[in-house]
């Protein structure tokens, strides 16, 4: 069930949170084409020091789940200082768009 | 596509303003497990429950991680156990019985509360209805995730005055029999007026006849988010207010809808209401007290709340309907006073009083919520407040609500502890002045005029 419905959402927006530093995209990046995950839109800010990433990619192509994804990304978020969080697109298309 | 200011909002509403799906319930019909033998009638229950509902929290927990959106709430409701256990049982001990597998099945399916340990009264009671509602003291002094909820009065049908009367001493039991917890058992026990089938939230929800063998109700929340959106739109005229409301109250409830969808499709059951209620929570800013202070009243219960409230709802209630063709339940802005740290402070400061929040749920969804009450207060004062409070329901054809804890041993001035998503609450002081001649008349108070309109 989990990787039925992993598959049928096909956007997942990824935000990058935290102070800036060196090599935040070059992780993020790294980590996505190393599984197969197209990158299709990437926007920044910085806010006052802090550093607002956003990107849509693409996982219908990747062999990784969504959750292991996301778990993963938690990680080299945790391990490079700031907060990455990745969520299915709907949840903002449903929101924003009538 | 979606840009980074939209993300950003939506995450912001997560993250500070306290954005959450309140509950996903699983509307469940035990009809099908009807039997005369109250063991077979408990085996099949527990069955049912914990087979349709095996799922049910673990796909809450992954749609909550696909999309960062809290779920803090999944719930069980069920056809009215007066309706599935009149048959096998003959006592109100029977019937506690089954109260206590419905916790059991609770448990096991790792929901937190369910809902359906019901009556439907509203015009007559059965030997099973009353069987059951003489059982609820002991019922939710056993369990610990059973609701309780009867519905005493409707539109259509008048106000079962019997029952009320009935339910004050009820009440006043259930009371007694939880006063170590500051008589908590009540806060697990709703009297209704125009009762609705679909509604997801406790603790008055329960799966109506009229529904589907097992439905998703969904309800959704967000006082933190139209509190936030209002302070934007400070000093400006009604028509940026309102329009500020329903924008955002559209917002929340497509999140809902979203939830709900989701869950529909990966349980396989099917979706059945949005319920838009505005429903607070202790935690600093999810309070509708506070949209209330932020529209322009000083306090929840200064002159001029109705009018705030009335109008609160009914942008809530248009900007949700154009989010979602199918809502239901209650819909619109809860008032509990112990599960809102706005509320509470109101009533501390002697701002909120009883009778100002009667007038409030004339223009609000439910009514008198979570409202701790001397322990002292008698039974027929009790069943005339109940009284009050559904012929308000009838008269204005909408649902009505009374779930009042008279905390044994404490009187006003004290408070009533209660814990997590049910908070705390001052002891409000009750109108002194008997009422026992007027409840106890026996017989129903007849339908309204409106009501015939056949």
């Amino acid at each position: 069930m989990e990787q039925i419905s992993a598959k049928q959402s096909d956007k997942t927006i990824i935000t990058v949170l935290g102070k800036d530093t060196v090599g935040i995209i070059a992780k993020v990046c790294t980590y996505l084409s190393q599984n197969n995950i197209n990158v299709l839109d990437i926007s920044q800010t910085i806010v006052q020091g802090y550093f607002h990433m956003m990107m849509i990619v693409e996982m219908k192509e990747s062999e990784v789940s969504f959750s292991r994804c996301s778990q993963e990304l938690d990680k080299i978020g945790e391990e490079i200082g700031v907060k990455i969080k990745c969520q299915k697109e709907e949840i903002f298309e449903k929101m924003h768009r009538i | 596509m979606i840009n980074i200011r939209e993300v950003e909002e939506t995450n912001k509403m997560i993250e500070q303003e306290n954005l959450d799906v309140r509950t996903i319930t699983l509307g469940i019909s035990l009809l099908d497990c009807i039997d005369a033998d109250l063991e077979v009638l408990n085996e099949k229950i527990y069955s049912k429950i914990t087979t349709t509902a095996r799922d049910l929290a673990a796909v809450g927990n992954k749609i909550e991680n696909d999309y960062r959106i809290p779920i803090v709430n999944k719930r069980i409701s069920v056809t009215p156990i007066a309706l599935v256990g009149g048959a096998a049982c003959k006592t109100p001990e029977d019937f506690a019985a089954i109260a206590r597998t419905l916790d059991q099945a609770a448990k096991k399916t790792g929901v937190n509360f369910i809902g359906g340990y019901s009556a439907l009264v509203s015009k007559g009671m059965t030997p099973a209805d009353e069987n059951l509602i003489r059982s609820i003291p002991q019922a939710l002094a056993e369990t610990d995730f059973v609701c309780s909820s009867v519905n005493v009065g409707s539109t259509k049908t008048g106000i079962n005055m019997d029952a009320v009367r009935l339910m004050g001493e009820i009440v006043r039991e259930t009371a007694q029999r939880t006063k170590e917890k500051d008589s908590l058992g009540c806060a697990k026990l709703v009297i209704f007026c125009n009762a609705p089938d679909d509604n997801p939230f406790m603790a008055g929800a329960f799966h109506g006849v009229t529904e589907a063998d097992a439905v998703i109700h969904v309800g959704v929340s967000g006082p933190g988010v139209v509190k936030t959106a209002l302070e934007q739109v400070r000093g400006e005229s009604f028509e940026v207010l309102c329009e500020t409301i329903k924008k955002t109250a559209f917002k929340i409830t497509r999140v809902g809808q979203l939830v709900a969808q989701e869950a529909s499709r990966r349980l396989g059951i099917p979706f059945g209401i949005i319920d838009l209620s505005l429903a607070p929570t202790p935690a600093v800013g999810d309070s509708v007290a506070d949209i209330l202070h932020e529209i322009g009243v000083e306090y929840a219960g200064a002159p001029g709340t109705t009018a705030a409230l009335a109008l609160l709802n009914d942008q809530v209630k248009k900007g949700g309907i154009m989010a979602s063709s199918y809502v239901g339940g209650l819909s619109g802005a809860f008032i509990p006073v112990s599960e809102d740290q706005g509320m509470i402070d109101a009533a501390e400061a002697h701002a909120l009083t009883l009778e100002k929040l009667e007038a409030m749920t004339c223009v609000c969804s439910v009514g008198l919520d979570m409202i701790a009450v001397p322990g002292d207060t008698k039974a027929s004062t009790i069943a005339g407040i109940i009284a009050d409070e559904m012929a308000i329901g009838m008269i204005n054809q909408k649902t009505t609500a009374v779930r009042l804890i008279p905390v044994i041993g404490k009187g006003v001035g004290e408070r009533a502890e209660f814990g997590g998503l049910l908070g705390y609450a001052p002891i409000m002081p009750v109108n002194p002045y008997d009422c026992s001649a007027f409840v106890n008349r026996v017989g129903r108070i007849p339908a309204p005029v409106h009501s015939f309109k056949n």
